[in-house]
């Protein structure tokens, strides 16, 4: 049946599971959740023009977002993206820029023309989820990109079902 | 044997069960008679159960004798008849059980009362609608009703399916989004009841639960009109600012108060919270400490919820209590 | 003894013909159903204990209300891999392997007759769960449970790779499971021993006949139903979504049609190693043959016709509902005939005390108990009290462990003389069995206590002030028990396997064929084909007659009728061959792959027509 472990193989397969798990210990950016907000994100939104957003690609900051656009009614003017009393979040060029430290700055400061300030109201976590949502937002998205937040709504409490 | 003594051990926690928790301590004809159903079942399957075990212990031990064809005749037939009375057996409990099933779940009359649930990730929003529908008293995770009526819950769900269930009244009936469910609950004493969610829905389906409170029919009626109204003013400065800040911080986004504009709807009805017995779901008693501790991280308390931290300058948070509290 | 000279040079040219290669590449391009079998076992107790892990630091979080030792996020993680790994990765695979081995060997043959095909199984099934647990690791393991209910599945509740992971690898363990069914269907129906006619075989292969008939109908409804799921959340379409026109409760019709059968998928099988251990320990055939078959192929057909019993609470018809109380009540009366031909075997005989016996013992006590909570659950006004709660957790444990892993471990311990050609310690069999036993009992039984007190399923923790506390702790250090039972069987395995008793060919005197060859079988199985004329072979009294004309210098196996047993013509089975190996790696990376781009499974396909025209058109000579 079995053979005894030979040395040799044995370290062999030890030295494999490390490389294994060394490559995907870190974990997978994409699948991170952090569920306790520590104090930091938890302050309100004051910086100006931060350079990178901490939930990049995260695919729960982009579900978080996307309830969050519902829940603070970005809906309300800028529509699922369409635009309408607000500029559409679709479009392939934004006037304040599309990089995610002037979509947060946009989000905190507020812009002229109606957009209006978060500063104070909404704590800094929940401003990043938002910039990762509205970024999914560009028309041009591939088909082929990996399951994340749907346009569609998936659940009837915001309209009749059809049958 | 140790199965015996499990038997044994079987009765004993259910006579010694709990009050209020327990789906054997029954506050309605519904949950009496599943109970007794329950009884009928157990004591039918369990004497099949021991009489199987006595067999099988008896053919391990017993002096083996020749083998005969009158034997294994006599076999045969204690098989055949064992298969035929646990047959006869089965459909015994398939009667009582299509029959205790049809009694559990009579169709209503008109005089019921009509209450709408609606789940939420993880929450009970209640409703309990009127004609004027500005008379709809909304209200959260805890749900009055009176004693001696037939209350017709109407179940939905604006995300992922939930399940409602109060041990002490009835079965569990689920929240499905896009279709709607319904479910009988007809408590005959007062009392205060556990309800809990009974459908896996994420993070903190562990904790949302509801409190049921079945009373007289007119101190019901006294509590309706008093959620009927809109929010109570506030009675000292204190209170007042407390209402400034709920109106000028992330609260109103989410949250309504009504009277006061504040027309949130994505998470519970506050105007008349002070009324109410618990926080989070029935997770907190509803006092100034745990009130100002959910204000301030809920999600400590009760990691992945919708609702974000609030980190409030002290005063504030204390006014902003204060006010909540006057909320009755 | 000395064998004759004839017999000596047959042994030796099987032997060469038959050969397996040795070393790595030998592992690689190996297609004897032995091997793969026993793959099959050893990778399932693997996950095995993964799963068990699992068990642990669940019951760790719940012995102590709002315990902190694990977030909600990980627990559902941790609660969706143990019910995944169980299900999916050791139960079903544990009996399609114990079948692989000993299904060719009751039945007199030397071969499946896919050999490569079946390679292909073990390598998929490998793989999934490689794939699976390597996205554990990574924070990315499904989280939505192990039966997914969407909408909580869907892409806007479970957002990222996890629940895509599992869908995955429903395909590489179903496709796996499938596999090994054809095979062991045409090896049953094709292959037997000239004269074993359909009422002569063994129990245990009616057994696996019908259970692998079951993964038939039941594997396709899965892969269909994950597919599904997999369109829904990564090419957009709408079958769970109600807003745009879908069905929540489709999910869950098309799930639990597989789902229910699934369980008697791993549950009849083990009614037939019950079967083979009781013949052998009692020295009598099985009382009532022809009752035991219809039983099981009774089971079989009741238990598609139950799946409506795990959605009670959705609001369905009444009477619909009342039609699946009367089959889940029904569905015990096969299963209770069943154990009444074995009390009447029993009776009839003088048992012998091994351990195999006592855990046949065990697991009438504990499925007695399953079936009696699985009573209470058919009921529809009983379901909808304890649905969903701790009681339904403590039943489905109770039939699965007691109606399923206390038969595997008894059958393990039947079968290790033949398998590894040791003895297993039987003071070590007794200890681990008390363990278990009373482990198991300490963790599951308090349960169906918490169910009625209101202890729902599936939460991360429970506040202190309920009630539960008590036996939530003792259903704990049950599970500390059970670990020590689970870690003693593997000493006992590891410690036999290098220093066990060396085992004769028919240790325990059993009467089917697998005992009428060396312990462990030579790769060709049997010197040479036995031919039979009863249903206990090895128990007609006088040496068994064999077939003689075989060729011994190509696989050769003799291909008989279908009812009875007589033969047909000969057939060449392949021999090693590296193509399905390479295949299954192309197939894998194609499915793993569009987890992540769905373009890679199209791509995947293409890659691998190359190796799937090599495996075709090249064929090993021995």
């Amino acid at each position: 049946m079995c053979s005894p472990f030979r040395s040799l193989s044995r370290l062999r397969d030890v030295l494999l599971l490390g490389g294994v798990l060394l490559t995907v210990g870190p974990g997978c950016q994409r699948s991170n959740r952090t569920l306790l907000e520590t104090a930091p994100m938890s302050a309100k939104a004051e910086r100006d023009r931060p350079a990178r957003n901490p939930y990049e690609d995260n695919a729960y900051a982009m579900t978080e977002g996307q309830r969050l656009y519902e829940w603070y009614n970005c809906s309300g003017c800028h529509a699922r993206g369409g635009g309408g009393i607000g500029p559409p979040l679709m479009a392939k060029t934004w006037r304040y820029g599309k990089d995610p430290g002037g979509i947060y700055t946009s989000i905190v400061e507020g812009r002229p023309n109606g957009m209006p300030s978060w500063r104070g109201k909404m704590p800094e976590y929940q401003v990043w989820q938002i910039v990762t949502y509205v970024q999914t937002l560009d028309a041009d998205r591939s088909i082929a990109s990996p399951p994340g937040p749907r346009e569609e709504h998936m659940q009837a409490g915001e309209g009749a079902s059809s049958r | 044997m140790r199965r015996t003594a499990w038997s044994a051990a079987l009765l004993l926690p259910f006579t010694a069960c709990r009050a209020s928790y327990s789906a054997l301590d029954t506050a309605s004809p519904e949950a009496t008679r599943i109970t007794n159903l329950h009884w009928l079942i157990l004591w039918v399957t369990g004497v099949v159960s021991l009489a199987v075990i006595a067999a099988l212990a008896i053919a391990l031990t017993r002096r083996r004798t020749a083998e005969t064809r009158a034997g294994e005749g006599r076999r045969a037939r204690a098989v055949a008849a064992a298969a035929i009375v646990s047959t006869a057996l089965l459909l015994w409990l398939l009667t009582a059980s299509v029959l205790a099933g049809r009694a559990v779940a009579t169709p209503v009359g008109p005089g019921a009362l009509r209450i709408q649930i609606v789940g939420h990730q993880w929450w009970w929003e209640v409703r309990y609608p009127a004609d004027p529908p500005s008379d709809t008293v909304i209200t959260a995770n805890e749900i009055h009703v009176p004693v001696g009526r037939a209350v017709l819950l109407e179940l939905s769900s604006t995300d992922v399916i939930h399940s409602f269930w109060v041990p002490n009244l009835n079965g569990k009936k689920d929240l499905i989004p896009g279709r709607p469910t319904r479910h009988l609950l007809r408590p005959e004493r007062t009392g205060v009841f556990e309800g809990r969610c009974a459908e896996f829905c994420g993070y903190q389906h562990a904790h949302m639960g509801f409190v049921l409170i079945a009373e007289e029919p007119d101190r019901f009626a006294t509590w309706l009109a008093s959620e009927r109204r809109p929010a109570s003013e506030p009675i000292d400065a204190a209170a007042r600012h407390g209402r400034e800040v709920f109106l000028s911080s992330a609260c109103v986004s989410c949250h309504a108060i009504r009277g006061i504009g504040a027309f949130g709807h994505k998470a519970p009805d506050l105007t008349h919270l002070a009324s109410r017995r618990t926080i989070g779901s029935a997770m907190l008693p509803n006092t100034d400490g745990p009130l100002a501790g959910w204000i301030v991280n809920s999600q400590h308390i009760k990691p992945g919820n919708h609702m974000p931290p609030n980190l409030l300058p002290a005063d504030d948070l204390l006014d902003l209590v204060s006010y909540l509290r006057g909320l009755r | 003894m000395s064998a004759p000279a004839w017999e000596e040079k047959e042994r030796a040219e099987l032997a060469r013909t038959w050969h397996e290669r040795e070393g790595i590449l030998g592992r690689i391009v190996s297609v004897d159903h032995k091997t793969i079998g026993r793959r099959y076992i050893i990778t399932a107790f693997g996950f095995f204990f993964l799963g068990g892990i699992e068990a642990l630091l669940i019951r760790l979080q719940l012995a102590v209300p709002e315990n902190r030792i694990l977030n909600p996020d990980l627990y559902n993680q941790i609660f969706t891999m143990h019910g995944t790994t169980m299900m999916f990765f050791f139960a079903v695979p544990v009996m399609l392997g114990l079948g692989l081995y000993f299904v060719p060997l009751m039945v007199g043959t030397r071969n499946i007759p896919f050999p490569r095909l079946n390679a292909v199984g073990y390598w998929f099934y490998l793989f999934g769960g490689v794939y699976l647990y390597l996205q554990f690791l990574g924070n990315g393991g499904p989280d939505a449970g192990w039966f997914d209910y969407v909408p909580l599945a869907s892409s806007q509740y479970s957002t990222g790779h996890r629940v895509d992971a599992w869908v995955q690898i429903i395909n590489f363990t179903e496709i796996s499971a499938l596999i090994v069914a054809a095979s062991i269907i045409v090896t049953v129906f094709k292959q037997r021993a000239p004269g074993m006619s359909l009422n002569r075989i063994p129990l245990f292969v009616w057994a696996m006949l019908v259970s692998m008939v079951m993964v038939i109908f039941a594997m396709p409804a899965v892969i269909f139903t994950a597919g599904s799921l997999n369109s829904d959340r990564t090419i957009g379409t709408h079958l769970f979504n109600p807003a745009e026109g879908g069905d929540l409760l489709l999910w869950q019709h098309t799930f639990w049609f597989f789902g229910h059968p699934e369980v008697y998928i791993i549950f009849l099988p083990a009614l037939g190693i019950i079967s083979s251990i009781l013949s052998a320990f009692c020295r009598r055939e099985v009382f009532g043959y022809t009752a035991m078959v219809l039983a099981l192929v009774a089971t079989a057909f009741l238990g598609f016709s139950l799946w409506v019993h795990h959605m009670f609470a959705t609001g369905l018809p009444q009477i619909g509902e009342s039609f699946f109380t009367a089959a889940s009540l029904m569905i015990a009366i096969p299963t209770g005939v069943q154990m009444f031909c074995w009390v009447a075997t029993i009776w009839g005989s003088r048992p012998r005390w091994e351990p195999p016996l006592l855990y046949v013992v065990a697991f009438f006590l504990l499925f007695l108990l399953g079936g009696m909570t699985g009573v209470m659950l058919a009921s529809v006004p009983m379901d909808l009290q304890v649905h969903d709660t701790f009681f339904v957790v403590g039943h489905l444990h109770y039939v699965l462990i007691g109606g399923a892993l206390f038969p595997v471990l008894g059958g393990l311990t039947f079968w290790f003389p033949k398998m590894t050609g040791r003895m297993l310690s039987r003071r070590l069999g007794f200890w681990s069995l008390g363990f278990l036993f009373v482990g198991f009992n300490m963790t599951f039984f308090p349960m169906h206590e918490l169910g009625f007190h209101g202890m729902p399923r599936r939460v991360y923790t429970y506040l202190p002030d309920k009630g539960w506390n008590f036996w939530n702790l003792v259903s704990s250090i049950g599970t500390v028990l059970l670990a020590i039972g689970v870690v003693l069987f593997l000493v006992n395995v590891l410690r036999s396997l290098y220093r066990g008793a060396r085992a004769p060919q028919n240790p325990w005197g059993a009467e089917t064929l697998e005992w009428a060859t060396e312990s462990p079988p030579p790769v060709y199985n049997f010197l040479r084909l036995p031919v039979v004329a009863s249903r206990s072979p090895l128990w007609e009294g006088k040496e068994l007659p064999v077939v003689t004309g075989l060729a011994l210098d190509r696989r050769e196996v003799l291909v008989t009728g279908a009812l009875d047993g007589a033969p047909s013509h000969r057939e060449e089975v392949p021999g090693p061959s590296p193509w399905p190996f390479v295949a299954s790696i192309t197939m894998s990376v194609g499915l793993i792959g569009s987890v992540f781009n769905v373009w890679w499974l199209p791509a995947g396909f293409v890659v691998s027509i190359p190796p799937a025209v090599a495996w075709y058109f090249t064929e090993e000579k021995p």
